[in-house]
């Protein structure tokens, strides 16, 4: 297992310089030049070139290409990642509070996934082809085909302006948790459902359930068995949910004013402020990995046969 | 073609099938079909109700509702299948060439969509969308970059399987051309696998290209498209919230049809699967949301 450990770590560090690369690179591509957006956004009436030679000095974007990238990945190692084109402030004073609050909205929506999917996915494997695990699978179905940004506008007009028992948006209580974490819900348990209700399945049809039904085993702890055998496939995935989901809830977020991640790029994205868009990017993509790596090192804790696969 | 006649027979996947090609053709007919100009602002008939003239009545603006739905299709649907269609073309390409010859090329192809695949598939469309800006064309740039290499992964593992059969490796002894039988002998049996995922994800892809226009960084007005249709009528849902209803159930009736057709595809393809275990679907809708991306590591 240590083995196993150490090469998946080390796997992983490669991936993430060259990820940062890409990110650095991405922005690279711009059709525009940064200096004259910083000049536009502070609000310059007049660029002159001489301004613009000025800014990229300041910028430090007369280094050359590789020195740039150098010296940004030593800052953003520090949390450093420049300051917002647009309001001048530091880029991590705003990424920092918004990722905590996005954070917040992805662990309780991830819960709420985890105990929806497994309870819907272990009770429709154990009746497939009934008329419950019909029932759940056709509304699934249906919920898949169905627009987040819809359902958040159906439930904020019915729970928020129709009851009025809930916040329409905002962050206030634990109130407001309820809606967009619903929303969020509802648009992921279907997959995450289907997959552990899939997982059951396939353990039900292995050799080791005949054998114990064979040997007269209750029924009950044969399940029990099946259910713990399929979970271990599940963890890896919801492992992987949560980088998914932080990713995931740009529509959410901003139809219920949620004050995170989303929201935040969606304002740089229109505003067209580069520094935040880079660390918004950057700071997703580490975070994918990290879970990716932990989830593929939960799998193997769980699967000692997929430590050799490496 | 077996398959082909068992898709044929399921009610379901054939109403499906119908409803979109009808669709389609809307889209592409739109300015013979639509009754008025989607762009008129009628600032008279505001929130008119439906009349003879206006089916589905009028929208903020005054505008037409059923002409906007109309035209809503080219943006909405037309434009996501034909970045749908590139981005399978590219990772076909890319799978087919990483599968069959294997080796370096393999890896460093395969190393490269890990990399892409790094970054979360939402992350990767705003990423793009901030470089280059808003507006459907970049919306769907930054999709095709950001779909082909998971349609790569998982079409090279098709390839692989087949790569590998008795009758592709006869065909090598017999010495003909690689060229040869990637397109005769590979390429008709993989069609099936590229079928599936391409159908399963073109729903996934509509529902995310009408969240970017609901945004605000897809289309721009006074362009009609179903997200931002719900958008627009979103700013007035306290007052007017029969407005969403249009655009609302024109995106889930043509999702709902697209999520039929590729279930009914799937089953015609493998009913033993379909029907008991559905493990490629499960498989196929964890790789479109980026879980796991990864399988063929």
């Amino acid at each position: 297992m240590g083995r196993y450990l150490l090469k998946r770590l080390l796997i992983s560090i490669p991936l993430l310089v060259l990820v940062s690369f890409c990110t650095f690179c991405l922005m690279q591509f711009s059709p525009l030049d940064p200096a004259e957006v910083v000049l536009q956004a502070q609000g310059v009436p007049q660029i002159t070139p001489e301004l613009v030679a000025q800014t990229k000095a300041e910028l430090g974007m007369d280094k050359p290409f590789i020195v740039r990238y150098l010296d940004w990945l030593l800052s953003c190692l520090q949390l450093d990642f420049g300051h917002s084109y647009v309001t001048g402030k530091s880029v991590w004073s705003l990424l920092g509070p918004a990722f905590v609050n996005t954070l917040k909205l992805t662990l309780v929506s991830v819960a709420a996934i985890l105990v929806l999917s497994v309870a819907l996915g272990v009770i429709c494997a154990l009746q497939a082809g009934k008329r419950t695990d019909q029932a759940v699978r056709a509304v699934s179905f249906l919920l898949a085909s169905l627009p987040p940004y819809l359902l958040a506008a159906i439930l904020v007009w019915y729970f928020a302006v129709k009851l009025d028992w809930l916040p329409t948006s905002g962050m206030d209580s634990y109130k407001s948790y309820l809606l967009p974490v619903a929303v969020t819900t509802i648009g992921y348990a279907g997959i995450y459902f289907r997959m552990v209700r899939s997982a059951v399945l396939g353990n039900l049809h292995e050799e080791y359930v005949r054998y114990s039904r064979a040997c007269g085993l209750p029924e009950r702890k044969i399940m029990l068995h099946v259910i713990r055998n399929s979970l271990q496939v599940t963890t890896a995935v919801f492992c992987m949910a949560i980088p998914v989901i932080l990713g995931g809830t740009v529509v959410v977020e901003n139809v219920f004013a949620w004050p995170g991640l989303g929201t935040l790029s969606v304002k740089a994205i229109m505003s067209r402020d580069f520094p935040l868009i880079q660390a918004y990017v950057l700071v997703l993509a580490v975070a994918f990995i990290l879970f990716n790596t932990v989830s593929d090192v939960l799998q193997a804790a769980l699967n000692p046969k997929l430590r050799e696969e490496l | 073609m077996k398959w082909l006649k068992n898709a044929l027979h399921d009610k379901v996947a054939m109403a499906s099938f119908t409803f979109l090609v009808l669709i389609a053709a809307a889209g592409i007919f739109a300015p013979f079909l639509a009754p008025h100009d989607p762009k008129a602002v009628h600032m008279d008939m505001r929130f008119a109700p439906a009349s003879w003239e206006y089916p589905l009545g009028n929208d903020q603006l005054g505008r037409c509702v059923l002409s906007r739905l109309i035209y809503g299709i080219r943006p909405s649907l037309l434009w996501v299948l034909a970045a749908l269609v590139l981005s399978v073309g590219i990772g076909g390409i890319v799978g087919f060439v990483a599968g069959y010859f294997r080796g370096r090329l393999d890896a460093v192809l395969m190393r490269l969509c890990d990399v892409m695949l790094s970054f979360p598939g939402y992350v990767m469309t705003l990423a793009i969308i901030g470089i280059m800006g808003v507006g459907l064309e970049n919306i769907l740039i930054a999709f095709v970059l950001s779909k082909w290499p998971w349609f790569a992964r998982v079409i090279r593992t098709s390839v692989r399987q087949y790569a590998e059969a008795d009758y592709v490796r006869f065909a090598k002894a017999i010495g003909i051309s690689d060229w040869q039988i990637m397109t005769r002998h590979i390429a008709l049996v993989a069609t099936p696998d590229i079928a599936v995922i391409a159908s399963s994800s073109l729903g996934s892809m509509i529902l995310q290209i009408s969240g970017f226009s609901f945004l605000g960084l897809g289309i721009q007005a006074p362009n009609a498209e179903w997200g931002m249709m719900l958008s627009e009528a979103r700013e007035v849902m306290f007052s007017r919230p029969e407005l969403m209803l249009a655009p609302g159930l024109a995106i889930v009736l043509t999702v709902c049809a697209v999520n039929f057709l590729a279930d009914a595809l799937q089953t015609a393809l493998d009913p033993k699967l379909g029907r008991s275990r559905q493990k490629p679907q499960a498989l196929v809708s964890a790789l479109d949301t980026g879980i796991s991306g990864k399988s063929g590591r």
